[in-house]
């Protein structure tokens, strides 16, 4: 549990909105806390105690709803920007609210209220309750309070980061850019940070809670080289606190922007056709969030929707291959300590040396399949009912060397930045834009190329990996992953991997 | 929907903003109220239904500028939360081209009726709405035996917003959505699901096409989309229809923004009264269309909207230029985004362009992929035909289209007739000459 900040701090430093939103008899609250301390403190932040979530309860399950749950979120978030030399332009946002979900059976009722008073969360908890018309269930009488491993312990409050403090850091990357090559035109430098405390209040009887910190910091450069242009951009996203930024990070991204971009001048258009693909090491694990990550969500497969649906314990890829959904890494952007339903993270394996393990679950599919859940359950905000939805999903090191993989390629690609992706559930098909890479030319590595989509189908390329590297690396940067219209922060990783034919959409 | 306390709340907003130091604001509230329903096979998946609301602030003090938003606005915590972001601006950088646009902007509204909002949509009951969402359900079912599952929804919104600037400007939006929309999901070969989907937008419900329209689509595509092939790489003439033809020309509009061109991240820098396209191509932005979907009386600085001319015959007319990015490039700003786009229409639609095609692809799908706004150069996921002698002779799909979106533009061989009007991208049937496939 992380202390709540010192607010005198706020008034002498200009960090933005802060306790703007807080309730005056918080700022008496202020201690560090443990234990039960912890929940009151929650308690406090939203206005509530145990027996107004019991009066909401029982207005949501009046109808006759069979589980109902209550999402509290007070979100700060800020951000600022570097244009042209000057840091001149800053937002900050805050978001409060309630979601309140009703199921009955495996349909469900959703409202939500921006007024966290107990006649507008009854008022909502009726209109989410309409989801049910007999019958009557009652709350819980006693709340448990369990308390969650933490995968991101942090010590500096966002709400305690000076504006200047900020400001220097982008001022001080603004100079790297520029210095580390004459051919820069232009450099942006965008950083954000957010302070997400949540509370899921279920009729099962459970309070949990969580602070999610997140922080966000992205270089983007524009290069000009006998009359062309190119920009491209290195970013570090991590839930973390400012120590996330020491001096080497803080040295490494102008470098990394400014080598990515004009690096493009010497980019060949890429081949076309299919090609056998080397991923590099990292953010390549894109492949394994279109291609196996969605389609194990198990709302898909409860409805029989996905082409992994009734696939588990069969064997879909060389026994070297093992993928996993893991919420528990530490600082990393997708980790949670609990879901957005209150269930515990965990590392859940979706694939075991090539054979089918498990899917990713929600409170509903879990109850669907008669499994427990596995921590899965998330959402954009209290404004969205949750789903199952990745975490930081990636594959893990197997026996081949990368050496050992580009010298058996003959004609193909090398991947090795990305930019997004996107997958047809139903038929499996998916694709990811590369957006640099090089050439393979008998074993060795030979030109650059850039801007090339790939097309393939998840459970065929899942099959096509036929060399795996022993050298895992998570993504650094800023994944956010969409679906039905909710983003969550996510991370994926990958080894060095060979995929041995997938159509590479270069010019013909 | 509310109204005059949130007039009231404004003033209050600038009041305490400018005692606490701001020398000029833009302040702005909006409240929305959304209702959905979800419906499977045979029985509703999900209702949701909310009431949501915002206020943001920009502010401009000493020559500093920054702009903060919440959803909380209870009289004492808006008061910090303004202290809080003024104290917050003293902190950045001077920029001396932050300032509130000239108030002659804000003059010469449109005095025409735009009909965006369907208080009908008011009366709308939670029976008519579940119904209506059971009713495109019902309609596909028994249409296929390969059926695993058929889902349905239909959701209505209305907003309303109101903006306040301190040099004189005054506004208030308000506007209706409503959506309706079916998919199926049928058995393929090896384990696959083919997925079809069709949705309509209208601002009014009496707009929306009909529900046999929109579930004939979603069981087409789904339909069509079994047993997909790729075919052999090369260059292709490619047919896109009217509700596709988005998926790729609306690349270039993010190289036409007044920022873009600024910070020299646009292919289309320098062009302006350049032909960079086929003289086919005609593109006006049109903010007056009467129930269109990007109509606007206003845009977000306030400038009081007009018709402009973007591409007229393959001349690149004009940019879009906001208040901001004007004064940092020293033009004369028109407007930051979009709102209804509508194009010069040639003579025939897409299915007889089709019928007239040797051999070409006709593409129904995008499938990810993504450009390059410095370049142009751009790389998509697409599915459709292989057209052969007027005559779609197979499936094809997992295939990219590859290419330059200079080149593109200038490849354009016909317009059709046909404009897409579910939309605020209202293109037309559009055939493309020597396009670059990929497949086997």
């Amino acid at each position: 549990m992380k202390p709540m900040s010192r607010r005198e701090f706020v008034k002498l430093s200009g960090t933005g909105l802060a306790i703007a939103t807080l309730p005056g008899f918080l700022q008496n609250a202020l201690a560090k806390s443990s234990g039960e301390n912890a929940y009151n403190l929650y308690f406090q932040r939203f206005g509530v105690d145990q027996d107004t979530i019991r009066k909401v309860m029982a207005e949501a399950l009046s109808f006759g709803g069979d589980y109902c749950d209550l999402f509290f979120q007070h979100e700060l978030s800020n951000s600022i920007r570097l244009q042209d030399n000057i840091v001149s332009s800053a937002s900050t946002n805050i978001r409060l609210g309630v979601g309140i979900r009703v199921l009955k059976s495996e349909q469900t009722g959703y409202s939500f209220t921006e007024d966290v008073s107990l006649d507008a969360m009854k008022k909502a908890a009726k209109t989410a309750g309409g989801i049910a018309s007999s019958g009557k269930k009652l709350p819980p009488v006693e709340f448990n309070f369990p308390s969650f491993p933490s995968y991101y312990k942090t010590d500096v409050s966002w709400e305690d980061v000076a504006v200047k403090q900020k400001v220097d850091i982008l001022m001080g990357i603004n100079d790297a850019v520029f210095k580390e090559d004459s051919r820069v035109i232009k450099a942006t430098v965008n950083f954000a940070d957010s302070e997400n405390y949540i509370m899921i209040a279920t009729s099962d009887g459970t309070i949990a809670t969580d602070y999610q910190p997140m922080l966000r910091i992205s270089v983007g450069c524009t290069a000009e080289q006998d009359g062309d242009r190119e920009t491209n951009y290195f970013d570090f996203s991590a839930r973390d606190d400012i120590r996330f930024l020491n001096p080497s990070r803080i040295t490494r991204l102008p470098k990394e922007a400014v080598a990515r971009t004009v690096k493009l001048f010497k980019a060949q258009d890429a081949p076309a056709g299919e090609l056998p693909v080397v991923l590099a090491a990292g953010s390549a694990g894109i492949l394994l969030h279109e291609a196996i990550g969605h389609g194990m969500e198990a709302d898909f497969n409860r409805l029989g929707l996905s082409v992994y649906s009734e696939k588990i314990n069969q064997k879909i890829a060389e026994s070297f291959v093992t993928i996993v959904d893991n919420g528990t890494n530490e600082n990393v952007r997708g980790s949670i300590n609990v879901d957005d339903e209150g269930n515990p993270s965990e590392e859940t394996i979706l694939v075991e040396n090539g054979i089918m393990k498990s899917y990713l679950h929600d409170r509903i599919s879990a109850k669907h399949y008669g499994v427990k859940p596995t921590g899965n359950g998330r959402r954009e905000s209290f404004k969205h009912n949750p789903m199952p939805r990745m975490r930081n999903t990636y594959m893990k090191s197997g026996p081949h060397e990368f050496e050992e993989m580009i010298s058996t390629v003959k004609f193909g690609i090398l991947a090795d930045q990305f930019t997004n992706g996107q997958v047809n559930i139903g038929p499996g098909d998916f694709t990811f834009y590369v957006k640099s890479g090089a050439l393979i030319e008998n074993g060795k590595i030979t030109a650059p190329i850039k801007d090339v989509n790939i097309i393939g189908n998840g459970p065929e390329v899942l099959k096509k990996i036929t060399m795996v590297a022993n050298d895992m690396k998570l993504a650094e940067g800023g994944w956010t992953c969409g679906k039905n219209g909710q983003g969550v922060p996510v991370s994926q990783g990958m080894p060095s991997v060979l995929v041995s034919a997938i159509t590479v959409g270069g010019k013909a | 929907m509310i109204k005059n306390s949130e007039k009231q709340t404004l003033y209050l907003a600038e009041k305490i903003a400018k005692a606490k130091g701001a020398d000029e604001t833009s302040i702005g509230f909006s409240q929305s109220r959304d209702v959905s329903v979800e419906y499977r096979d045979d029985a509703i998946e999900k209702l949701t239904e909310s009431t949501s609301q915002s206020l943001w602030i920009e502010i401009y003090a000493n020559g500093r500028y920054s702009s903060h938003s919440t959803n909380d606005i209870k009289k004492e915590a808006l008061s910090k939360f303004i202290e809080n972001a003024v104290d917050m601006t003293k902190y950045l950088e001077e920029d001396k081209f932050r300032k509130l646009p000239n108030p002659d902007r804000y003059k010469g509204q449109t005095q025409k009726e735009l009909d965006l909002y369907d208080a009908s949509l008011e009366k709308l009951t939670p029976e008519t709405r579940i119904a209506n969402a059971k009713a495109l359900v019902d309609e596909l079912k028994g249409k296929d035996k390969r059926t695993i599952s058929i889902s349905s929804s239909f959701s209505d919104s209305q907003y309303y917003s109101r903006i306040l600037k301190s040099n004189g400007f005054e506004g208030e939006r308000e506007g209706s959505s409503v959506v309706h929309g079916a998919s199926i999901s049928l058995a393929d070969e090896n384990d696959k699901k083919a997925e079809g989907w069709g949705y309509y937008r209208a601002r009014h419900l009496n707009d929306l096409v009909d529900v046999p329209t929109t579930t004939a689509e979603a069981l087409v595509r789904a339909q069509d989309s079994i047993g997909r092939e790729k075919v052999e790489t090369g260059l292709y003439p490619m047919l896109f229809e009217n509700r596709s033809a988005g998926g790729i020309l609306w690349r270039i509009l993010g190289a036409l923004r007044g920022s873009a061109i600024q910070q020299k991240t646009s292919f289309l820098d320098g062009l302006k009264g350049e032909n960079i396209a086929s003289e086919l191509l005609s593109i006006m932005d049109n903010p007056h269309i009467v129930r269109g979907l990007g109509s606007k009386i206003y845009d977000d600085d306030g400038f009081a909207t007009k018709p402009m001319p973007v591409i007229t015959n393959g001349v690149l007319n004009n940019y879009y230029i906001d208040d901001y990015y004007g004064r940092k490039l020293d033009m004369e700003p028109t407007t930051g985004g979009t709102s209804n786009l509508e194009f010069g229409l040639g003579k025939r639609d897409g299915s007889a362009i089709e019928k007239d095609l040797d051999k070409g692809i006709l593409v129904t799908e995008f499938l990810g992929g993504n450009a390059n706004g410095t370049t142009g150069d751009y790389s998509l996921g697409v599915a459709g035909w292989l057209i052969e002698n007027g005559k779609r002779t197979k499936a094809v799909g997992e295939m990219n289209i590859s290419g330059n979106l200079k080149d593109l533009l200038m490849n354009l061989i016909e317009v059709g007739n046909d404009p897409w009007i579910h939309s605020s991208f209202r293109s037309p049937a559009l055939l493309f000459d020597k396009i670059s496939f990929s497949g086997n």
